[in-house]
């Protein structure tokens, strides 16, 4: 059978292909939206045309038959147009307001969840891990999984002070938003990695390894010829296993993950933060990893009961203090918390006021 | 019955939330690569380590980037994932499709891979889950001749990426779709062809708010913003008032310049003093719009920790018209890749190469003046340098 003629540098189809015609109609004549309803919306052009979208959960790594069954949805009543979010949510996008709830309702009878919009958790971003990166020190997919399960009613129907935007990575390279997240988990490994000097040697290009450490910690080593690495200058990232496999940095019995809170993106109120770590380590529990899902719960917990409206979570803690962050959350403060690698001079107190 | 038993999975297909194990059974129904995934996920589920190898250059005639090779450590027990590639296909502007695209897409990849996939990576790609590399040319031809390209990945541009802006957003100060589509096809050849000292990113939002975390995410940010007053409807605003919110508290109090004020049921804002936050925006949409004179911020430099810790981007440019064709904006993008690429050395990201050299050089490259939106304050230290223009003057 022969292959179709291919085409180079075509790059994407143009997006207006796949738009509705209201959207074709009122682009960039939006006047307001409404949100109807958790996981619905209607926007109102300044023609008075209106747009309606149903945001449905979704984890990201789709079957192409799940695909197939929301474009059917789509067709149903949509006229087949439909789009993704940039947290990965998928959104019927509908003309007829007619169709609105029908459409709500075979998706809910059909499993789907509805949510994500206003002040709740939308979907988390998250990375690979197990299930296709090298590098992963956890699962990512199965920590969302678990954390979600718990948390699903504050994507359908509670409410919090405000948006909670949850992230979860499965290395430092930190591939999602995990640095400027409100609540977010970064896998850590804690141990240097062990080489195997013997397949080093034998399958392991030198200069390429050596070159691969960020901090310089790895030496060629002659007479093995092999590498050494310094341990107090290695930081476990894990490059060095990505270029030569035989340097193992995976310690299944040491590698867990981290928490992080108080990251946020939009300038709204307050400059975007970076995340700061809360907890420094859990050992990985597959497959639902029960302590870090309950010190989430907590955090969020604590959050909702004494931050104000609109207040995200890092402006809460910024307001309150960290010092109170952990007194009301009772996690307990540790040497790792303390700044020792890039932002110290940042991040120590120098004031004679603070709070107990 | 199953090829592999998976208790520790199958647990994650109890619960409320939408399972990705489900999604990897439904794919093994039709696919070997799909139940070798599961089984091998089965195992670094029991002990608590992945099994993948990283690398190995693999790809598509003519291109360098778009396909991340990846191959199972553990092939004699998983041989369907012996291979297991990922193919990034570029997404549409906005991630907008309609279900006959996606269908043809789900089709060919049926044919050629596991029949897993991610919507969407996090860098904004279509990316296709498990394949060989027998099937890479298959699918590049079938994709390419459909119009789908590939993606970016390693030394390159990264696939430009957006917020929904225009499209359907009241917000949307700039055509943020329009912005990333133009640049996407601007920079074909250093999205395809690795040649740049590490990864660029751009990505686009539509205003503040900032759905797509350009300004925490992307060497090259591009935020929309505007000058002018604010628009507000004063009925829209009692309408709020009338249906119980605390403008006073909500709005006005927390509004982080304090140049709003509400007396007599009227909102007024000192428009001078505004940051142009989007906060009152954002809360009373139906009342409150941005200015009339639209255009863009343009921030530099953000990216994830490695190494030497993670970045969020510095304003370089308050203000820049961003209007089609994008002149301005796209000649601005070339001296700062250029910039970057002359002086950066190898895996150095822009940010660090700032941090390197300073702002001075980047400035002076581009013709951009120094001004005090570029900075949350001046410097603290009696340090500084003079360069020899300075003393012209
Ligand atoms: C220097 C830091 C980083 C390194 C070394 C790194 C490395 C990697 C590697 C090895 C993969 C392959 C995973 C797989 O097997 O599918 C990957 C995937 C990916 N990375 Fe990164 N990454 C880094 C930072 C980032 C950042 C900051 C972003 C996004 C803004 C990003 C976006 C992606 C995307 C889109 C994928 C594809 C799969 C996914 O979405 O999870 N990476 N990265
Ligand atoms: C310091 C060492 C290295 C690091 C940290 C590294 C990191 C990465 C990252 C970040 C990606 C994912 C790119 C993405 O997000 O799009 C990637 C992909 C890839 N790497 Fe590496 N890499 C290293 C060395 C190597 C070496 C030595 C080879 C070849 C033998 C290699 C071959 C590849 C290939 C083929 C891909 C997939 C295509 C691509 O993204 O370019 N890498 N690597
Ligand atoms: S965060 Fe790390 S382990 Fe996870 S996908 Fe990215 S590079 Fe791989
Ligand atoms: S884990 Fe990272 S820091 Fe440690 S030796 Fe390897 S490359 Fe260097
Ligand atoms: S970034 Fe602003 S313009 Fe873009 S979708 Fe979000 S709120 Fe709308
Ligand atoms: S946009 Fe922000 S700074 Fe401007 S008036 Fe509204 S809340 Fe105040």
């Amino acid at each position: 059978m022969s292959l179709p003629e291919r085409q180079t540098d075509v790059g994407p189809p143009h997006y207006e292909k796949f738009l509705p015609p209201v959207i074709k109609n009122n682009y960039g004549k939006w006047k307001y939206h409404e949100v109807l309803s958790p996981g619905t919306m209607v926007h109102v052009a300044e023609s008075g045309d209106e747009l309606y979208t149903v945001r449905v959960a979704s984890p990201r790594l789709l079957s192409t038959e799940t695909i197939r069954e929301v474009c059917d949805l789509a067709e149903k009543y949509c006229d087949g147009y439909l789009r993704f979010t940039t947290r990965n949510n998928i959104e019927l996008l509908i003309s007829d307001k007619a169709k609105l709830d029908p459409c709500v309702a075979e998706l809910k009878e059909k499993g789907y969840m509805i949510g994500g919009i206003g002040p709740r958790i939308s979907n988390v971003i998250h990375t690979q891990g197990w299930v296709h990166c090298h590098g992963a020190c956890t699962d990512a997919s199965g920590l969302v999984k678990a954390m979600m399960d718990e948390l699903h009613e504050y994507f359908t129907t509670k409410e919090l002070p405000n948006k909670v935007r949850l992230a979860v990575a499965c290395c430092v390279n930190m591939c999602g938003a995990v640095h400027v997240s409100d609540i977010a988990v970064v896998a850590v490994h804690r141990k240097v990695p062990v080489i195997d000097d013997e397949n080093v040697a034998k399958m392991c290009e030198i200069p390429t390894t050596v070159g691969s450490c960020p901090t310089s910690a790895i030496r060629p080593n002659p007479k093995t010829k092999s590498v050494t690495i310094n341990e107090e200058k290695c930081m476990y990232c894990g490059n060095c296993f990505t270029v030569c496999p035989p340097i193992n940095i995976h310690n299944p019995e040491e590698d867990g993950v981290a928490i992080v809170v108080g990251g946020k993106i939009g300038s709204l109120r307050t400059s975007p933060k970076f995340s700061k770590l809360a907890i420094p380590f859990f050992y990985n529990e597959p497959p639902r990893w029960p302590k870090v899902v309950d010190a989430i719960k907590n955090i969020l917990n604590v959050y909702a009961e004494n931050a104000r409206k609109h207040e995200r979570v890092g402006e809460w803690i910024e307001r309150v203090g960290w010092e109170e962050f952990f007194k009301l959350t009772g996690i307990e403060f540790t040497f790792q918390h303390i700044d020792d690698f890039t932002f110290m001079r940042d991040t120590m107190r120098s004031s004679a006021a603070f709070k107990y | 019955m199953a090829k592999y038993q998976t208790p520790m999975l199958d647990e994650l297909e109890k619960g409320a939330w939408p399972s990705f194990v489900t999604e990897i059974k439904k794919a093994a129904k039709n696919s070997k690569m799909a139940e070798d995934e599961l089984g091998q996920l089965e195992k670094s589920f029991q002990t608590k380590r992945g099994y993948w190898k990283h690398g190995g250059i693999v790809g598509v005639l003519g291109y360098g980037s778009g396909v991340i090779g990846r191959y199972s450590s553990l092939p004699e027990e998983f041989p369907g994932v012996a291979h297991f590639h990922t193919y990034r296909i570029n997404q549409p502007s906005g991630f907008f499709y309609t279900s006959e695209a996606l269908k043809e897409i789900c089709d060919i990849w049926d044919k050629y891979g596991s029949g897993l996939t991610n919507l969407h990576g996090s860098t904004g790609d279509l990316v296709l889950l498990g394949t060989t590399t027998d099937a890479l040319e298959p699918l590049f031809a079938e994709y390419s001749s459909r119009g789908w390209d590939l993606g970016g990945s390693g030394s390159a541009m990264r696939t430009p990426s957006c917020c929904i802006g225009q499209a359907r957003c009241e917000w949307a100060n700039i055509n943020a779709m329009d912005i990333c589509n133009h640049f996407t096809q601007h920079f074909q050849d250093e999205l395809h062809r690795p040649a740049f000292p590490y990864k660029f990113k751009i990505k686009v939002s539509g205003c503040a708010c900032d759905c797509v975390a350009a300004i925490a995410r992307a060497d090259l940010s591009i935020i929309g913003t505007w000058k002018g007053d604010i628009r507000i409807d004063q009925a829209e605003v009692k309408n709020y008032a009338d249906n119980g919110m605390d403008i006073q508290k909500e709005i006005v109090g927390m509004c982080p310049t304090e140049c709003m004020t509400y007396e007599g049921g009227e909102l007024k804002i000192n428009n001078e003093k505004c940051s142009r936050c989007m906060h009152c925006i954002s809360k009373m949409t139906k009342a409150l719009r941005p200015g009339e004179e639209k255009g863009a911020s343009i921030l530099v430099g953000s990216k994830a920790p490695i190494v030497v810790g993670s970045l969020i981007s510095w304003v370089l440019v308050p203000f820049i018209k961003a209007e089609a064709p994008y002149e301005e904006l796209t000649e601005l993008t070339e001296n700062i890749i250029e910039w970057w690429d002359d002086n950066a050395k190898p895996r150095e990201r822009l940010g660090e190469l700032i941090e390197v050299k300073g702002m001075r050089p980047l400035l002076e490259a581009i013709g951009v003046a120094p001004q005090p939106q570029q900075v949350k304050e001046p410097r603290k230290d009696p340090f500084f340098f003079w360069s020899e223009s300075d003393f012209e003057k």
